[in-house]
């Protein structure tokens, strides 16, 4: 088994196992940090596929923002860190519903990325794909990007207003 | 300096009042009693500028003739709506009038507007009017001359409407507004004749269209009402017969306003434009524009022999010497009828503004007797102002001499060069009446001035307040005595017999006619063969759109002195003794009649007035021309209101409640309909809506998770169909 | 067996079952945050994947960190309104939030 290999299993189990932590841990306070190595793993895929640049911006934008946004949305509904969500929770039924669901899913998605025959091409191996994402971001998808500016900014004053505490 | 220079230094002249008004309209909170000072600063740079741009065009250029720039403002199709700047002797002696004269206006306002609340207001106005005015000096085509037209319109409007708190002032703003709108109509139409035939709207293009045969619809006709439906603005905007009631009227604006306005610029516009139009008036054009002249300096000279008022006998001796300049132009003399718009410009000026000395004076001292109740302006209360301001007296004095035509002074050079010029026409045409109406108004003027100077001035102050008056401060007099100055002959020529050896008449030459001949008097041809030729030249170096010197041509006649150029010229020329001779008999009885009537008493005018009573009560009351167009225009106005509202009442109204009727009973009908068969039809849908409606809301749990659940059942589905 | 387009895409395919697992099963509004985000997550591996291997190229990174805004928009505003909810509310339970039912 060769480095490359060794990788791929690694992240692959550090995903799926700290996935699992995500959706199955009653305390929100563990699912937030499984959910931190769910992304660590992802970028470790992303770094595999040579994917430099998103790497790095998962790392950022995910662990750097997201989640710390994520962690704080926690706390601030919870009237004492770390007291178990009362989730009143997962009810029997829709666990089983959500299980069985869920099952199917990923037994339909594997049997169908097994058996599809992919049309293949490898990218060119680069030293670094930020030039490329660079220029095309700056011509092809230029209009997109700016868009995308607005949208962000749209987006994070529509929070704050919406985050305001009422002044009565 | 070169044409470019010259015509960027005439951009500037323009923009810098429109800049002042700009500023102080702005900032009237700020500037308060200060607007006054920014106007009048402003004002005096652009004289400045004047002053050198005006000399530098009159020396340097001065045969240079028009020297323009063009830029195109937009096109419709083919045809393309030009605005240009263009600067002609013409227009650059008029530059000096307008900025001169608002400058001494804007300086005696800083004084007689003192402490009105709206005080840096009416120097924003100021800078308004004297923007719009020079925008027609320099326009060089008649679109841009009809823009600034209408904005001298409306800033005439604003000022004469100053004090609106005055029912007067608002009546005679709108009167003022409106007369003038019926003249504007017919420049309107005017210009839209010219621009369909020729597309083009400059000057020098369309004269040279018509010089080379080319006539509105192939028809002297039409060339003929194309120059009198624009004479028309200039009926309106210089108050000839029949469009001059709105004129004395605008007295009530400030004194400055009517100096400023209705003596010396906004009213001289309308003969600047006849002037401009001159090249392309036909016989019959000129005919009808000589009679309106005539008619003008006639009445109003009989009218203004009998008012009191101190500025209504100022306003009625403005329409008759506006009516001269008209007269002038339609008669051929062009020269001089536009130096006596320039002479009677600087000494109509000095007298509106003497009579805002005295009325400032007379107020000043009413305000100090606590008597609010006397009438300033009434010349039944003044007398013996002569020892209490002598200056303001000097001044008067001799703006009265000119504007009576005593020799020495300018108005004299310029009202018998007209004069001269009426009666070389009556001996070439045969119209006769034509001179009979400028010697008669010429004697009337006299005797109306000098029965005004003496009742004012002269003899015992006839109320204490007139006693008790006292001269005002420099920036009143200033002007004023600068105006008067300006009124003596030794600026136009150095002969003062003669004003055909002066400048002005070297620099300000009649523009040759451009009306083929069988459309225009065999005397106003040129003798010379080579008009054509010269007016081609003239058409075609036009079309550049560089700053260029055109029409050269003019400047090659100009050095001709007395080689008369039209048979016409030279007949005036002939007159011009005769002419002379008879204007000073007149003029001189028209005084001696002043002052044996006034001054000692040697005839008693009240007597006189009695005897020719039906003569005095019409003049009196201004020909009942007022109370001709209540009775026709106003009442036929209000009368057809009175039969359309009529008929609107009773027909169109009986008309709508009969259909209004039928409709009530159609719709009951309807409504029937509507209620049991279409609500049935709503009801049922609404029904059926709300059933299904309930059956499916037991599926809309608004939980999130069981739609995302039912997608993902959905999506199981359809793969176990497919597959 | 080397490790191929296949491998991958079967990574993300678990997670996106994980991620709607979490979304069905969970009542708090955070939680079902989390699983959006893991299943956003899946797809773009899937995108870079395709680069990768699929002939994609640069045009999957680029649809990747569009992925990406769109997500921090959407936590953004999402968190807020949950806070908005937790004001109101005191607490967040996704399926009691139901006023707009009746």
């Amino acid at each position: 088994m060769g480095l490359f290999e060794l990788a791929f299993y690694s992240f692959a189990a550090i995903i799926l196992i700290s996935a699992l932590g995500v959706v199955l841990s009653r305390k929100m306070m563990y699912s937030a940090f499984s959910l931190l190595f769910t992304f660590f793993g992802v970028a470790g895929m992303y770094v595999l596929l040579n994917a430099d640049f998103i790497a790095v911006t998962q790392l950022m934008v995910y662990v750097g923002g997201i989640l710390v946004l994520i962690i704080f949305g926690v706390m601030l509904t919870q009237k004492i860190t770390g007291v178990d969500i009362k989730d009143g929770s997962v009810g029997k039924l829709s666990f089983a519903v959500g299980g069985i669901m869920s099952a199917f899913i990923a037994v339909f998605f594997t049997m169908m990325y097994m058996n599809v025959d992919w049309f293949l091409k490898d990218a060119p191996i680069t030293d670094s794909t930020i030039t490329q994402i660079g220029k095309s971001l700056l011509t092809e998808y230029l209009l997109a990007f700016e868009v995308a500016a607005v949208l962000l900014l749209v987006a994070f004053i529509g929070a704050a207003l919406i985050a305001r505490r009422e002044s009565n | 300096m070169k044409p470019e220079t010259l015509l960027l230094l005439s951009m500037i002249i323009i923009l810098m009042p429109l800049l002042s008004f700009t500023v102080i309209i702005f900032s009237q909170k700020r500037l308060g009693q200060a607007g006054g000072v920014v106007g009048s600063i402003f004002q005096g740079l652009t004289l400045l500028l004047t002053i050198v741009v005006s000399f530098t065009k009159l020396t340097t250029y001065a045969d240079a003739g028009m020297i323009q720039q063009t830029i195109e403002w937009f096109s419709i199709g083919n045809k393309s709506i030009q605005l240009g700047l263009g600067i002609d002797n013409l227009a650059a002696i008029m530059l000096v009038v307008v900025n001169l004269i608002s400058f001494l206006v804007h300086l005696f306002s800083t004084v007689y507007m003192h402490g009105d609340k709206r005080y840096p207001r009416f120097f924003a106005y100021l800078g308004l009017f004297t923007f719009s005015m020079l925008g027609i000096v320099l326009a060089n085509n008649f679109l841009n001359m009809y823009i600034f037209w209408e904005l001298v319109g409306i800033s005439s409007y604003l000022l004469i409407g100053f004090w609106y708190e005055k029912d007067s002032a608002a009546d005679a703003n709108k009167k003022a507004f409106i007369t003038n709108r019926v003249g504007d109509f017919g420049f309107l139409i005017g210009i839209l004749i010219l621009f369909v035939n020729y597309g083009t709207l400059m000057f020098d293009q369309v004269y040279a269209q018509i010089a080379a045969g080319n006539i509105p619809y192939g028809s002297g006709a039409w060339l003929s009402a194309a120059g009198i439906l624009i004479f028309l603005g200039a009926i309106g905007k210089s108050a000839q017969f029949p469009l001059h009631v709105w004129l004395p009227d605008a007295m009530e604006g400030p004194t400055p306003v009517s100096a400023l306005i209705h003596a010396a610029t906004m009213v001289a516009a309308g003969v600047y434009l006849t002037a401009r139009i001159f090249p392309m008036l036909t016989a019959d054009a000129m005919i009808f524009v000589a009679y309106v002249g005539g008619i003008t300096a006639f009445l109003a000279a009989t009218i203004a022999i009998t008012q009191t008022d101190f500025k209504k006998v100022l306003a009625y001796s403005t329409v008759s010497q506006l009516g001269y300049m008209v007269l002038a132009i339609g008669v051929g003399a062009y020269t001089s009828g536009f130096m006596h718009l320039v002479t009677h410009a600087w000494f109509k000026a000095c007298l509106f503004l003497a009579s805002g000395s005295v009325i400032h004076a007379m107020h000043e001292s009413m305000h100090h007797a606590h008597n609010h109740d006397m009438d300033p302006q009434d010349i039944r209360n003044m007398g013996g102002l002569r020892k209490t301001m002598p200056l303001t007296y000097t001044a008067f004095l001799i703006a009265t001499l000119a504007i009576s035509g005593v020799p020495l002074t300018s108005g004299f050079m310029s009202k018998d060069g007209i004069l001269a010029g009426t009666l070389a026409f009556a001996e070439l045409s045969g119209h006769w009446l034509l001179p009979l109406a400028g010697f008669g108004a010429a004697g009337m003027t006299a005797f109306y001035m000098f029965r005004l100077a003496i009742n004012a001035f002269h003899g015992e102050a006839k109320t204490d307040i007139a006693k008790h008056t006292k001269e005002n401060n420099w920036r009143i007099v200033g002007p004023l005595l600068l105006l008067a100055t300006l009124s003596i002959s030794v600026f136009y020529a150095w002969n003062p017999f003669n004003a055909g050896d002066g400048w002005f008449h070297d620099r300000v030459k009649a523009p040759r006619t451009v009306v083929p001949a069988e459309f225009q008097f065999d005397f106003m041809m040129p003798l010379e063969a080579e008009h054509g030729e010269a007016v081609m030249a003239h058409g075609e170096e036009a079309h550049s759109e560089h700053a260029e010197v055109a029409d050269a041509h003019q400047g090659e006649e100009a050095h001709g002195g007395h080689h008369a150029a039209t048979k016409f010229e030279e007949q005036m020329h002939h007159a011009h003794y005769p002419a002379m001779i008879a204007s000073l008999l007149i003029a001189g009885g028209g005084i001696l009649f002043g002052f044996a009537f006034y001054q000692f008493k040697v005839f008693n005018a009240d007597n006189l007035a009695n005897l020719i009573k039906p003569a005095y009560k019409l003049s009196y009351n201004k020909w009942y021309i007022d109370e001709v167009y209540q009775a026709s225009v106003i009442d036929g106005t209000i009368n057809l209101g009175r039969v359309l509202s009529w008929f609107d009442l009773k027909v169109v109204d009986g008309v709508v409640h009969a259909a209004a009727w039928i409709i009530n009973k159609a719709s009951l009908a309807v409504s029937f309909f509507d209620k049991y068969v279409v609500d049935g039809m709503v009801n049922l849908s609404a029904t059926a809506t709300g059933f299904f409606g309930a059956m499916f809301r037991k599926v809309q749990t608004g939980k999130v998770q069981a739609y995302l659940a039912f997608t993902i059942i959905a999506f199981m589905i359809i793969l176990f169909i497919v597959f | 067996m080397g490790i191929g387009l296949e491998h991958f895409l079967i990574v993300s395919g678990l997670l996106f079952a994980l991620g709607i697992f979490g979304i069905i099963t969970r009542k708090n509004a955070i939680m079902v945050l989390m699983g959006l985000e893991l299943i956003l997550n899946s797809a773009n591996l899937n995108f870079i994947a395709f680069a990768r291997y699929g002939g994609l190229n640069i045009e999957g990174h680029i649809a990747a960190i569009f992925v990406i805004i769109l997500a921090a928009a959407e936590v953004a505003v999402a968190l807020a309104i949950v806070l908005n909810i937790y004001q109101n509310y005191k607490h967040i339970n996704v399926d009691e939030i139901n006023k707009l039912k009746e």
